[in-house]
């Protein structure tokens, strides 16, 4: 591609000393600097580009992101470039569709930006944050009453393979709106390593719901080289960032998939010979995530925001796997999917009690959605996570031989599962609607079982005839 | 850390992540601070072989080439003492964030330099010395009000004594304007200002350590009753990802009975530190009725900032912890988390090419935890005050397995451990401590306060404790059987367990009132749950079954006690005791009849 040639100054350097995996180790050079951009020249006349990784007086190692087939000793020729990698960005960017490392991969002509971006970007000062609080209608009930979803949060969703991720995904991208204001925005999607079927079913879904327009897609699919997924994310989410944070847009991210992205890093730590922690990971895989996630956030100066839904693939439903372990430890909590309920024909399978969202707490309630929210999300969990046990206890004992409280809870549970979790996939619910299938599923309960929710609450949500509250609440 | 003060510069060798090697090095030291390369990016030095140092850098190290110069200050890494540090949120090597977003914007960038106390700031100094007094070490001559709650001693810098030849009047200074000289034994003499440094890597002396005697009060009643800490003691929060490490810590940062609070955000997310921020000037603390920032400090190192810098922002933290212990204060130090500071090791010692030991760890990881949590305690300090430092440290064990090398050398350091359940979590029973798998060892110290308070104290807490414990008993044969093949008196036991989960350990930290309990009325909520407990297993003897004691009306209002009533409510307290006693009396002579 003709715009990989980044024209800059540099010296050539003909021959490398070793080739190893996706490695390059180059010696007699001199001046390179650490993280610099290379330009690589395979003996064919083919560029890729690559990255220091280390680098000493007269020796640097490569990371090649095109793969290093057909490079030989002799003939591979290296450019070091003088500056890390940096993309342009641009409002131009939207409705386009770019390869891994953002060059244009739609057949349209490259983007013109005096702009440009280092894609690691810097960190954001923790001073200059604004805490997230305005909260996203999803229309989805499992993730707007129990997981709610606030502006410039990071909320993952752990998958599992076979599971429809990609339809949530795609389901929260076309419904999500605040309820307050109608508001620029735009949605990034980042694809490593997963089929052109995936990336195909989203621009399709982008396209019926009319945003296309508002997309930029940064793909490097299956059959790309693995190590370009390294930079996938990052180029993503600098534009991102100038999206959000330059043009005041309030952006989503989709990034798909996570764990594809780790194996990447695996790949190379391994052929660097690195100490290796869980599961052959590195030890650095913690700190390499945070740097992806935590550029996610609002800006106390009033721009816009990023919020940010990556997807990631637990290997065997396994939530302890590291992928999924860390990334539980940096996002602001996960959407977990079921593969239990999802055999059971749940849609979406939302699993209730692993689900969280951290922020929560801060963009519901009083004001922000309605004043029993709060209490009654904590009472549904409270009761679901009775309804596990007592069906546990069901299974040992029988059913027949539950105590009457006890059926209740597995009527409940199950009312719960099927009106108020599931729904369809194009069915968009309003939150006041989503808040009153959780009361009409605590209905089944007695009264005395309902600590967690006031007394307050309970007169004016739960005696009252659900006909009447839903009246109400259209007269409001 | 300027760099007037370089003695030496070295060459840059080799550059990989945040470990820089460099030549021409062999006068500097270990562990003295450099400045690397033309963006003079702080580091320090780890390593010395021959000529060659390495160094570990607390910034990005990315364009840094071999051949650029590395300037040595002569000085260990660091901070910098005196009035102005309240209220601050400063980086892991004490960088003011606020200076750096004035300078910078809202993304940092490398190599900022900023001061981490307000030079031109003045305070109103009062002398509390006299020319010609003798001062020892770390003895006070001076005092400035820093914040409405926090009265700031100036010390003399631990090591340094002599007669004092000059001292300012009352007055307002700047920071560092000499307010007064010292002439030392061999004659020389110094000059006194608010400001001193001291290395974050050496504890500051003490006269001597002092038992534990208090217990530090958290308005938490699962830790308060169930599982104490002690006025410098040591805790650990061990938990899997969701299950509230953050969120206790932040309770504790808020309620915690300590007059400084420092809070170091250890690779953990941004915005937690942000909701700090943000949060806690509005808070009010229920004891000195001043805003909360007025006794807080942050330290942040996001999970994104460098990894080095992550090392040492929990000594820079320790030591600010120490330096207002030093002047009487009972400081409570909250690491979020030790996890990360314990990986941010692992991954410079991978750098190294060290020898792992557990799971990639190095050798030396117990040893360094051990002498961090060592740096709490209570003490005598040398100016003769009293003071404390309780550490409590958030340790984030993967995949929530408790048997990894961090929570199990933790374990070993502390006498304090709270263990977060993920079933709880699960069910949202916030605090999500266990009390099958927590305990503290300081009960017997901090019993002897809270007997003091109510003399039934020790046996309220036990009597409720054996019924949790036996529960839990109960539960595993409940599972096979059905609770409704126990006996009655059994399910009683269940019945209360479950009024003592839901009334008493699972507190809402965003209910106004139940946010924060009082220890007076933790002992009365006690001791409603010990009396209630008892008269039903009278009245369940005496015939009555669980379906009566549903029955009785105020069961519902003893649920709700720890919403319902407020903190100080002596009324309504002894309203409830009154009626639900009087019901439980007419159950028991209905069924007597």
């Amino acid at each position: 591609m003709d715009n990989a040639r980044i024209k800059m100054p540099g010296l050539q350097y003909r021959g490398v000393s070793n080739i190893d995996g996706p490695l390059l180790f180059v010696d007699s050079i001199r001046n390179v600097a650490y993280d610099e951009l290379v330009e690589i020249e395979t003996p064919g006349g083919e560029l890729r580009i690559g990255q220091v990784l280390d680098v000493s007086s007269t020796s640097a190692v490569i990371q090649v992101f095109g793969g290093t087939e057909s490079l030989s000793k002799a003939g591979t020729r290296t450019r070091f470039l003088g500056s890390a990698l940096q993309i342009p960005v641009s409002k131009e960017m939207l409705g386009r569709v770019f390869d891994g490392l953002g060059r244009p991969k739609d057949g349209m002509p490259p983007i013109l930006s005096a702009e440009r971006r280092d894609v690691n970007g810097f960190p954001i000062n923790p001073y200059s944050r604004e805490y997230p609080r305005d909260f996203i209608q999803t229309g989805i009930s499992a993730i707007d009453i129990m997981n709610t979803l606030v502006r410039g949060q990071k909320l993952p969703i752990f998958s599992g393979n076979g599971l429809p991720h990609n339809r949530i995904a795609a389901q929260i991208a076309r419904q999500a709106r605040l309820l307050s204001e109608d508001v620029e925005f735009a949605i990034v999607f980042a694809a490593m390593g997963v089929k052109y079927d995936v990336a195909r079913y989203f621009i399709d879904s982008f396209e019926e719901s009319g945003v296309l327009n508002n997309v930029s897609m940064f793909l490097s699919l299956a059959d790309d080289p693995s190590a370009e997924r390294l930079i996938t994310p990052r180029a993503a989410l600098t534009l991102a960032e100038h999206l959000a944070f330059e043009e005041n847009m309030h952006v989503l991210v989709i990034i798909t998939d996570m764990t594809n992205y780790c194996e990447s890093m695996r790949e190379i730590a391994t052929a660097r010979g690195e100490i290796p922690s869980r599961k052959g990971y590195p030890g650095y895989l913690y700190s390499d995530l945070a740097s992806l996630y935590e550029r996610a956030g609002r800006l106390s100066d009033g721009s816009g925001s990023i919020t940010q839904m990556p997807i990631l693939t637990m290997p065997s439903d396994d939530i302890s796997h590291p992928v999924p372990d860390l990334t539980g430890y940096i996002t602001e909590g996960q959407i977990v999917l079921d593969r239990e309920m999802f055999q059971r024909g749940l849609y979406p399978p939302v699993a209730g009690l692993p689900s969280l969202s951290r922020l929560m707490k801060d963009g519901i309630g009083k004001g922000r959605t309605r004043d029993d929210h709060p209490r009654l999300a904590s009472q549904l969990f409270a009761a679901y996570s009775k309804v596990k046990d007592i069906r546990s206890l069901a299974s040992v004992i029988g059913e027949e031989e539950l105590s009457p409280t006890d059926k209740l809870y597995i009527k409940f549970g199950e009312e719960f599962e099927h009106k108020v979790i599931s729904q369809g996939e194009f069915e968009n619910r309003s939150i006041e609607h989503s808040l009153e299938l959780g009361w009409e599923a605590l209905r089944i309960l007695p009264r005395s079982e309902l600590l967690r929710v006031s007394e307050e609450e309970l007169k004016k949500h739960f005696d009252q005839e659900p006909a009447l509250a839903v009246s109400e609440e259209v007269r409001r | 850390m300027q760099s007037e003060a370089s003695v030496n510069t070295g060459i840059i060798t080799r550059v990989n992540g945040p470990i820089v090697e460099a030549r021409r090095m062999a006068s500097a030291g270990i562990l003295e601070v450099v400045e690397v390369g033309g963006l003079r990016l702080i580091g320090e030095v780890i390593r010395i072989r021959g000529d060659v140092a390495t160094i570990q850098v607390y910034e990005n190290t990315g364009g840094l080439l071999p051949g650029e110069p590395v300037y040595c200050s002569g000085r260990p890494l660091s901070v910098r003492l005196g009035p102005g540090l309240i209220g601050t949120i400063y980086d892991g090597i004490q960088r003011p964030l606020e200076q750096i977003a004035a300078s910078s914007g809202a993304m940092i960038e490398r190599g900022e330099k900023a001061e981490p106390l307000d030079a031109g700031r003045e305070w109103h100094f009062e002398p509390k010395a006299k020319v010609g007094d003798r001062l020892e070490s770390g003895m006070v001559y001076g005092e400035v009000q820093e914040t409405m709650s926090v009265s700031h001693k100036l010390m003399l810098p631990p090591g340094l004594s002599g007669e004092l030849v000059e001292l300012a009047a009352a007055g307002h200074y700047s920071g560092e304007q000499q307010i007064g000289l010292l002439r030392k034994d061999d004659g020389s003499q110094v000059p006194l200002s608010m400001f001193h440094y001291w290395p974050v890597r050496r504890p500051r002396p003490v006269r001597q350590r002092l038992a534990l005697i208090e217990p530090l009060l958290t308005g938490l009643r699962v830790i308060d009753t169930f599982f104490p800490i002690a006025k410098g003691g040591a805790a650990a929060i061990p938990g899997g990802f969701g299950t509230g490490k953050t969120m206790t810590q932040q309770a504790l940062a808020k309620w915690a009975e300590a007059q400084i609070i420092i809070y170091i955000g250890c690779g953990e997310r941004g915005n937690e530190m942000t909701e700090v921020l943000r949060e806690f000037p509005n808070l009010i603390d229920p004891r000195s009725g001043r805003s909360l920032m007025e006794r807080t400090i942050l330290i942040a190192n996001t999970s994104n900032m460098p990894v080095a810098a992550r090392e040492v922002s929990i000594y820079t933290g320790i030591t600010l912890a120490e330096y207002y212990r030093d002047m009487g204060y009972d400081v409570a130090v909250m690491a979020d988390s030790t996890s990360r500071w314990a990986e941010a090791l692992r991954e410079l010692s991978g750098r190294l090419e060290e020898m792992p030991a557990d799971e990639g760890f190095p050798a030396y990881l117990p040893a360094r935890l051990a002498s961090f949590y060592e740096r709490s305690g209570r003490v005598e300090t040398q100016c003769g005050a009293t003071g404390s430092i309780s550490v409590i440290g958030a340790v984030s064990p993967p995949g929530g397995d408790f048997s990894e090398p961090v929570t199990q050398h933790t374990s070993r350091f502390i006498r304090c451990f709270w263990a977060l359940d993920r079933d709880l979590a699960n069910a949202r029973h916030y605090p999500a401590i266990s009390w099958r798998n927590s305990y503290s060892e300081y009960l017997p110290e901090t019993s002897v306060w809270w007997k003091r308070q109510d003399r039934e104290w020790q046996g309220n807490r036990d009597f409720l404790m054996d019924i949790l414990q036996e529960e839990v008993n109960l539960q595993r044969i409940a599972k096979l059987v059905g609770p409704d093949a126990l006996p009655e008196q059994q399910r009683l036991t269940l019945m209360i367990a479950e009024i003592i989960k839901n009334a008493f350990l699972q507190q809402n930290s965003f209910d106004d009132i139940d946010m924060y309990c009082s220890p007076e009325k933790q002992l009365w909520m006690l001791r409603m749950l010990v009396s209630f407990s008892r008269r039903a297993r009278e009245i369940v003897r005496a015939g009555g079954s669980i379906a009566d004691l549903m029955e009785i009306d105020e069961l519902n209002r003893l649920n709700r006690m720890k919403s319902e009533i407020k903190n100080d409510d002596i009324a309504a307290m002894a309203t409830l005791e009154q009626n639900l006693l009087r019901e439980m009396d007419a159950l028991e002579r209905k069924l007597k009849r």
